[in-house]
């Protein structure tokens, strides 16, 4: 096999099937110099997926079918995966720092998987933590898209069997075999006698005095032992016991809890305290500042913060939606949508339209927004959970008016992210706070200021125009209007520099647009044969606090898709099953859906008032379909529980999906799960309400998340078989295909369709909390409520 | 200041603080234990769930005046104190929740299992079985929705309590 240029050769590193009876390739990377044995792998070049095949009245290929947002994050992260190190320690031990965040989706488990593999290591001897902010590698630390194992995959193992060849090599001298008659196995060399060594007695033997090229080949799919076998996750122990430490939990002296007082319409900022003093003498209270996104307060206790946050007379400058509501911003989402260009067809066709509005929702994970500052006059330290550290760095050495290099960012594992953690906003918040009081700051964000200040999924529209004649469709039309999505995060700047990678013709298309609409058009994918196919975004209003929440665009128009696609069955008299087997395009897609229909039993006879529903969904490199079955039953839909939204119940959920190369089935199956909980709620109960400026949610009793008494009592994931031999995204992947899957079996069970999602939007089912105090009374009859 | 003395995990505990404050910050921020999560602060999200006397409740929503020096408050932290546990031995429920590997980002499993321990334990005062619909009164949030393993370890759980 041959090396050209200091690049890997014979094939492609992105998503697509390398398939048997390709050579295997040899790739090229570094052992470190120092005193232990620390490699790296240089990957610079890749090639791109090719489309997919066409059957029906083909649709040419859309973007993502050419080049998707894995595929550019992939490479963005390429040039400076030699800067990603693997060290063997002398206690035999591996250590890889990933530049990626832990939130809960396992990667630390998987990323431990896969090195366990490539260095014939026990899978205990592998440690994996998360790397501080590190702006070397510019683009390649951003925890986003389900992209890590796509974009580090092939690197990691890469700096692995470059460490374990160099431990082979160590050992021969040792051993005084030649490398080829020595074998590894659970961290040991052994020679043909029998005798062996240890890693970590090769460790220093197996350094290099200074930094050396080296070219491997990576192990032999048939070789694998851990990738592919169910694993549980590595902190799970510590996550039961109590022992797994959040940023909150950190031991940083000094750093007293802190909160903000916040203005009671959205983004209002703070004109002036005018009860400090009193303020400055309530129990526990050491310090108060303005800053600019309220007035902060540092007390013993998070208790004492709350007593002196709802004691607080503020006067507030004006927000940013002053006197709006839904019903403004709808409006003005309609007065910004693009029309649907009818296209040319013959007479005889006729048309299926549709149209939903989507309401504001909540990114926040359980742990609330929270960082811990420490600002020094020529220095600054920050623990927090962050998918962007780099980021996080640049921006809050510029608010501190410092260099990059004085501000340290320390990555903690975040309790939850889905899109939340991708801004620092909390951050730069508290290096502010601890700036105006000079002190270190432990700050946390009420759960009132998350659905009312915190960044949301932007309300949108979607509309769809579907041509059909006779067993055909002709063409499929698909508007998005949103309010706009916050990507200033930094995948922005990684398309913008990244762009010029994609293949020509991907090029031409996203030439001119802005980064939404690249994101947009990178991630959209209709997955059927329908003609003429075209899904655009236009968006307007950039008045909120916005972000890019677990996969983004898809759940929103994947349910007004699903929809149509059952509704043109009902013309050609297919059931939702057989329109989607006539027109799916792929076959991975195909597979999915034959998993769920067969063994979720598709076309059983439900009793009246329940139905199954059945939607599919492509992206990150791979696909889901999803099947449901709900009861809209008056009893089951009128059941009352106690400060709770009770409405229609999926009574069983099953879940198919081709997750490219697993690397941990039961991490897969995890995600699968939580990805159904959240499409759930989006479809059925969890929704922001702008009303007069503001939100009306302030906790978990007003926003409807997925709780017990909504959950399906059966719950089944398929993982399918896959041909490709690259891992895909998981973590986003099953949102999308439940929520349409929900919405779906819901217009069968009720013969109506909604024209607004959630489905329970439109009527309020709370009392909302006071906006003046901003946040709620701490209660003190919790005794009542013991069992 | 007045001193608050109550049983945490088995031991007797004093603090310096004002009644008013919630147990849950006498826990967190002046006792230093940390198992029991913060997410609401009203008594609506359960991620602070622990035990008083055997049963859950929330600290978030108890003043620690409200606490006599006898009232014996358990946290995820002292659970496995709670079955006699040796050192380094976990509940029984704990194991289950290890074993269904539930936790996601794992910020609302303590509370969770806390939960779960004193749904079972109070099915069995009641004389009955663990039912489907016992599951669906769990109220406690988990917004990585590991909801159906959770289902799946209580049952377990719950039997290896008996
Ligand atoms: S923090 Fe106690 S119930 Fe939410
Ligand atoms: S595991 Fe993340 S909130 Fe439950």
């Amino acid at each position: 096999m041959s090396i050209s240029q200091g690049r890997s050769t014979g094939g492609s590193t992105s998503g697509t099937s390398t398939g048997a009876g390709v050579g295997r390739r040899s790739f090229l990377g570094y052992v470190i110099g120092g005193s232990t044995l620390v490699a790296a792998a240089d990957l610079a070049v890749q090639a791109t997926a090719n489309p997919a095949h066409a059957g029906g009245v083909p649709s040419p290929p859309q973007v993502p079918e050419l080049y998707d947002l894995e595929d550019l994050q992939t490479d963005a992260a390429l040039p400076t995966s030699a800067l990603i190190t693997v060290e063997i320690r002398e206690d035999g031990t591996a250590h890889f720092a990933i530049p990626r965040m832990e939130v809960g989706q396992g990667i630390t488990t998987s990323t431990a998987m896969i090195l366990a593999d490539e260095l014939d290591l026990p899978l205990s001897k592998v440690e994996v933590t998360l790397a501080p902010a590190r702006p070397e590698l510019v683009f390649n630390q951003l925890t986003g898209g389900s992209n890590t194992t796509v974009s580090t995959y092939t690197p990691i193992r890469v700096a692995a069997a470059i460490a374990r060849k160099a431990l082979l090599d160590a050992a021969a001298i040792e051993l005084g075999y030649a490398v080829t008659r020595l074998k590894t196995y659970k961290g040991l060399v052994e020679a043909p006698d029998g005798a062996t060594v240890s890693y970590g007695d090769l460790s220093a033997k197996a350094a290099a005095s200074s930094t050396q090229q080296v070219e491997v080949e990576l192990k032999p799919a048939a070789d694998r032992k851990v990738v592919g076998t169910p694993r549980n996750r590595d902190d799970a122990r510590a996550a039961v016991t109590g022992r797994k430490q959040f940023t909150m939990d950190l031991d940083v002296p000094d750093a007293l809890p802190t909160m903000i007082c916040r203005a009671p319409t959205l983004n209002g900022t703070p004109k002036a305290l005018n009860n400090e003093t009193e303020i400055l003498r309530m129990p526990g209270v050491t310090h108060v500042a303005l800053v600019d996104t309220g007035v902060a307060v540092r007390a013993r206790t998070f208790g004492q913060c709350i007593d002196a946050v709802r004691a607080m007379d503020v006067d507030w400058n004006p927000g940013t939606a002053e006197g709006e509501s839904d019903a403004t911003i709808l409006k003005k989402l309609r007065q910004a949508e693009i029309p649907l260009a009818v296209p040319k067809v013959p007479l005889l066709a006729t048309t299926v339209e549709a149209d939903f509005a989507f309401a504001f929702r909540s990114s926040a994970a359980l742990e609330p927004n929270c960082a811990i500052a420490d600002v020094r006059d020529d220095s600054a330290e920050i623990w927090a959970g962050l998918k962007v550290p780099i980021l996080a760095q640049e921006n809050i050495a510029q608010e501190l008016g410092m260099r990059v290099d004085q501000v340290k960012v320390n990555v903690v594992t975040g309790g939850g992210s889905f899109g939340h953690k991708l801004f620092s906003d909390a951050a730069i918040e508290a290096a502010k706070t601890s700036r105006a009081m000079g002190v270190p700051v432990r700050l946390m964000w009420h759960r009132a200021d998350e659905p009312r200040q915190g960044r949301l999924h932007p309300m949108c529209t979607s509309r769809v125009r579907a041509t059909v004649l006779g067993k055909n469709v002709l063409t499929f039309e698909q508007r998005l209007t949103s309010v706009v999505t916050d990507f200033s995060h930094g995948l922005g700047e990684i398309i913008s520099s990244t762009i010029d990678e994609a293949p020509t013709e991907v090029g031409r298309k996203l030439g001119g647009l802005g980064f939404s609409e690249t994101i947009f058009t990178l991630t959209q994918e209709l997955p059927y044969d329908f003609g003429v196919v075209t899904q655009l975004l236009s968006e307007t209003d950039d008045s909120f606090n916005t972000g890019s929440m677990r996969n983004i665009y898809s759940p929103d128009t994947a349910v007004a898709s699903e929809l149509v696609v059952d509704q043109i069955g009902r013309k050609m008299g297919l059931d939702p099953l057989e329109v989607r087997r006539r027109f799916v395009k792929s076959d991975v897609v195909r597979r999915c859906l034959d998993t769920v229909a067969r063994e979720g039993r598709w076309g059983r006879r439900m009793p009246k008032g329940m139905a199954q529903g059945i939607a599919v969904h492509k992206e990150y490199k791979g696909a889901t379909a999803v099947l449901v079955e709900i009861d809209c039953r008056p009893e089951t839909v009128n059941r009352k529980i106690r400060k709770a939204v009770t409405g229609p119940r999926v009574t069983k959920a099953v879940i198919a999906v081709d997750a490219g190369l697993v690397i941990n089935p039961r991490g897969v199956e995890a995600q699968m799960q939580g990805g159904f909980m959240d499409g759930l709620a989006l479809t059925l109960t969890s929704s922001c309400h702008l009303e007069d400026g503001h939100f009306l949610e302030a906790s978990w009793d007003n926003y409807f998340y997925t709780r017990q008494w909504n959950v399906p009592p059966e719950v089944e994931v398929h993982v399918v078989e896959s041909d490709s031999e690259q891992p895909g995204g998981v973590g986003e992947a099953a949102v999308g295909s439940s929520a349409a899957a929900v919405a779906c079996a819901y217009v069968r069970a009720t013969k109506k369709m909604p024209a607004y999602f959630p489905i329970n939007h439109a009527e309020l089912s709370f009392e909302p909390k006071s906006f003046v105090p901003p946040v709620p009374a701490s209660p003190t009859d919790g005794l009542k409520y013991t069992y | 200041m007045p001193k608050q003395t109550f049983v945490l995990n088995g031991e007797p505990v004093t603090v310096d603080v004002e009644d008013d404050v919630r147990v849950l910050w006498v826990l967190r921020d002046l006792l230093g234990v940390q198992g029991p999560k913060y997410g609401c602060g009203i008594n609506v999200c359960k991620a602070c769930t622990s035990h008083l006397n055997g049963r859950a409740f929330n600290p978030c929503s108890v003043r620690v005046g409200d606490l006599a020096e006898e009232d014996r408050v358990t946290t995820i932290e002292g659970l496995p104190g709670e079955v006699g546990a040796d050192d380094g031995e976990l509940h029984p429920m704990q194991e289950a929740w290890i074993d269904r590997d539930v936790p996601q980002c794992g910020y609302c499993q303590p509370g969770q299992i806390m939960a779960a321990v004193a749904l079972v334990k109070k099915v069995k005062r009641e004389g009955r079985t663990l039912q489907e619909s016992d599951l669906d009164t769990i109220r406690n949030i988990c917004r990585c929705g590991t909801y159906t393993r959770i289902r799946e370890a209580v049952e377990q759980g719950s039997r290896a309590m008996s």
